[in-house]
């Protein structure tokens, strides 16, 4: 193909893209971003702005925060394993083990963490009714009223989204382990390391890529979740308050909210993808 | 108790999903030895050495290094390295970290590792590449650099499985000399496998030749190439004129209805057998000389000589000729005793040899020389 050809093709191709991009993607974001700065009379204003950084909002801002980055730690501790170990299965076992950790994400989130909540609370009861039969003195909380251990609190809110968001974990470090040329890991067993060397000096360099793609995947939706917070621990995390404001008419304060967490998020990725190109490059 | 052996194969037998892969393969590799694993593709050449490096289990028979049974010591822990065929480098790594690897591994300290990565990449004719990201090398840099990466442990063993596959011509000359010249000068034993004869025979002390699982020849290139044990080697290694003959008695054989003087003995009276003649040892001479008549079907100019097909009652034999003679040319051919090798038959006998089904590819060559007359 010549280039004079392909010029005008290539743009006529990617004319439906452009296309969906502005209006589904450019035109929201610049509706977010005009709201965010302007008040009911559509004035210019700060005010929305700043207030996200007042002890209030940013006391849920960092609780988000805190909550989502636990889920996406035990998301990687959990998932990292799950991949390699998929991985390492024969393919015929890839294919069914791949389709298992993708079932779960054909059902309605909502639907999905409504049912999550259902089963805490009979795992919540069946805990307090164990420690029923225990002797009072060897149970460290009062069981009357029903005390709340796995779920109306923070914890039940990390599993929700450990729950929710795992297999964002597991694929995409799946998918790069399962490219990893396992000629490579013979060779690190052929210069000396054991099952641990390999895993550390070969497969997990070499999987980086993939782990902070699921880091994003996870950490993304979980510190803007607002629906897990809610069912499952009771509790408001930034997403929310954005929820919140937006359907009680204040959609310049969402906006605003909205804003400032994009640009932190932004911000984070962009630094983890700095990271992860020095990795890449070497460190020599 | 045998002196210097290194490696012995005892009865290996290898099968993957029931097909037999390797048939009790018994090998000796001695100490300091150049030995060339060489045959088709599939014939297992890969998979002995796998199982020698510790990748691949036998399913039967015993591995032994310096005296010992290995078949349980893990790959890791063997004193053997392998340059694995199209290299296997660690992408993420530059060219003096691949190198470094093995002593990092094993804990070396920071100076000796310099020194020793030096000292090997002056070796490999690599000075000056140590930043260099191995993605960015050309394939003859890449392959010293993994020849660098496995010596640099100093194991009693390298094995390389055709560590110069992908190399052109040329490269693949100066490579050969290169590693002909490093194995001189470490003094380690080196499994080379290939199914390029011409390789094996200019870099090997030992040659093993395998077809289908089992080990055909072991010998020097001289033993391989002048005494072949059976048609399936003389015809894998360099060009052969296989013919079904018989041996009348001692120092006589009776090919295409002559009778041969030749130096074979040993042979019960009348028994068939398969009659190696290789195409430099034919003399092309006068009918009135020679001992068989045949019908030039084909000619080839090959730079400092001709190779031609001769017909000689229904088989085609290629000989080699410094004389140019014409397609349709009647000839004599005269064969001196020492050019006459008498095989065993064997499994392969009747398989190859002749060169009929070979004047597909040779007719456009022909045509070739044709035109240039
Ligand atoms: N892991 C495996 N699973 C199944 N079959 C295998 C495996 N490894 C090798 N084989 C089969 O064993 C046979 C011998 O393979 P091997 O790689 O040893 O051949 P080779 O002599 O090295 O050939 P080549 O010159 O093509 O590299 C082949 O038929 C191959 O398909
Ligand atoms: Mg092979």
């Amino acid at each position: 193909m010549n280039k004079t050809a392909k010029g005008p093709l290539s743009r006529l191709l990617a004319a439906p893209h452009i296309l969906w991009s502005v209006l589904f993607i450019l035109i929201p974001l610049a509706f977010v971003a005009f709201y965010a700065f302007t008040d009911n009379d559509l004035h210019f204003t700060l005010t929305h702005i700043s207030e996200f950084f007042t002890p209030k909002y940013l006391g849920v801002f960092l609780r988000s925060v805190k909550l989502a980055a636990i889920a996406t730690v035990i998301c990687l501790v959990i998932g990292y394993p799950a991949a390699y170990f998929i991985s390492r299965t024969s393919p015929n076992a890839q294919k069914v083990l791949v389709v298992l950790i993708m079932l779960p994400m054909w059902t309605n989130f909502i639907i999905r963490t409504y049912a999550l909540s259902e089963v805490l609370e009979v795992i919540n009861n069946a805990i307090v009714y164990l420690l029923s039969l225990l002797p009072e003195s060897l149970v460290p909380i009062a069981l009357d009223p029903k005390p709340d251990i796995v779920i109306y609190n923070e914890t039940a809110v990390v599993v929700g989204m450990v729950y929710d968001f795992l297999p964002y974990m597991i694929l995409p470090i799946y998918s790069v382990m399962s490219k990893l040329d396992y000629r490579l890991v013979e060779a690190a067993q052929d210069l000396g390391c054991n099952g641990f060397g390999v895993l550390r000096k070969v497969v997990l360099p070499l999987s980086i890529p993939g782990v902070l793609s699921g880091i994003t995947m996870v950490f993304v939706p979980s510190i803007s979740t607002f629906y897990i917070s809610n069912q499952l621990g009771g509790i408001f995390l930034i997403g929310d308050i954005i929820d919140y404001y937006y359907y009680n008419n204040n959609h310049h304060f969402a906006a605003a909210l909205s804003f400032v967490l994009m640009l932190i998020l932004l911000a984070g990725l962009i630094l983890m993808n700095r990271f992860g190109d020095d990795e890449k490059e070497g460190k020599r | 108790m045998n002196d210097n052996v290194l490696v012995r194969l005892k009865g290996v037998s290898k099968a993957f999903d029931g097909e037999p892969v390797l048939r009790s393969i018994d090998l000796d590799i001695h100490d300091k030895e150049f030995v060339t694993l060489l045959g088709p593709s599939g014939c297992g050449k890969t998979t002995t050495l796998r199982i020698i490096g510790g990748f691949v289990s036998p399913d039967s028979g015993d591995v032994e290094f310096s005296g010992q049974r290995i078949n349980d010591v893990p790959a890791y822990k063997r004193h053997v390295n392998t340059v694995f065929q199209r290299y296997a480098l660690f992408p993420h790594l530059n060219v003096y970290e691949n190198i470094a690897f093995g002593l990092k591994v094993q804990k070396v300290k920071k100076d000796e590792i310099d020194r020793r990565v030096k000292e090997m990449l002056e070796l490999v004719n690599l000075k000056g590449f140590e930043k260099r990201h191995v993605g960015n090398l050309s394939g003859g840099q890449q392959q010293r650099v993994a020849i660098a990466r496995a010596l640099i442990n100093r194991p009693k063993l390298l094995l390389l499985d055709e560590p110069l596959g992908a190399l052109d011509l040329k490269l693949r000359k100066d490579m050969q000399k290169e590693l002909k010249r490093i194995q001189r000068e470490t003094g380690i034993t080196f499994i080379y496998v290939t199914h390029d004869q011409e390789e094996a025979l200019s870099m090997s002390d030992t040659v093993v030749v395998m077809a289908d699982g089992a080990i055909q020849q072991i010998g020097s290139p001289t033993d391989i190439y002048n005494e072949p044990i059976n048609a399936f080697v003389a015809d894998f290694i360099g060009e052969s004129n296989i013919l079904d003959g018989t041996m009348p008695c001692d120092f006589k054989a009776k090919v295409a209805g002559h009778v041969f003087d030749c130096l074979d003995s040993g042979f019960a009276p009348g028994e068939k057998v398969d009659v190696v003649i290789r195409p430099e040892d034919v003399d092309v001479v006068d009918v009135k000389n020679g001992m068989l008549i045949g019908t030039v079907s084909g000619v080839t100019f090959k730079g400092d000589y001709y190779e031609i097909i001769v017909d000689v009652q229904g088989f085609k034999w290629m000989l080699e000729t410094s004389d140019f003679v014409a397609e349709g040319q009647t000839i004599g051919l005269h064969i001196q005793p020492d050019a006459i090798h008498v095989m065993k038959k064997s499994e392969y006998s009747g398989k190859f040899g002749d060169y009929s089904t070979f004047s597909d590819e040779m007719d456009h060559l022909s045509d070739v020389v044709e035109e240039e007359e």
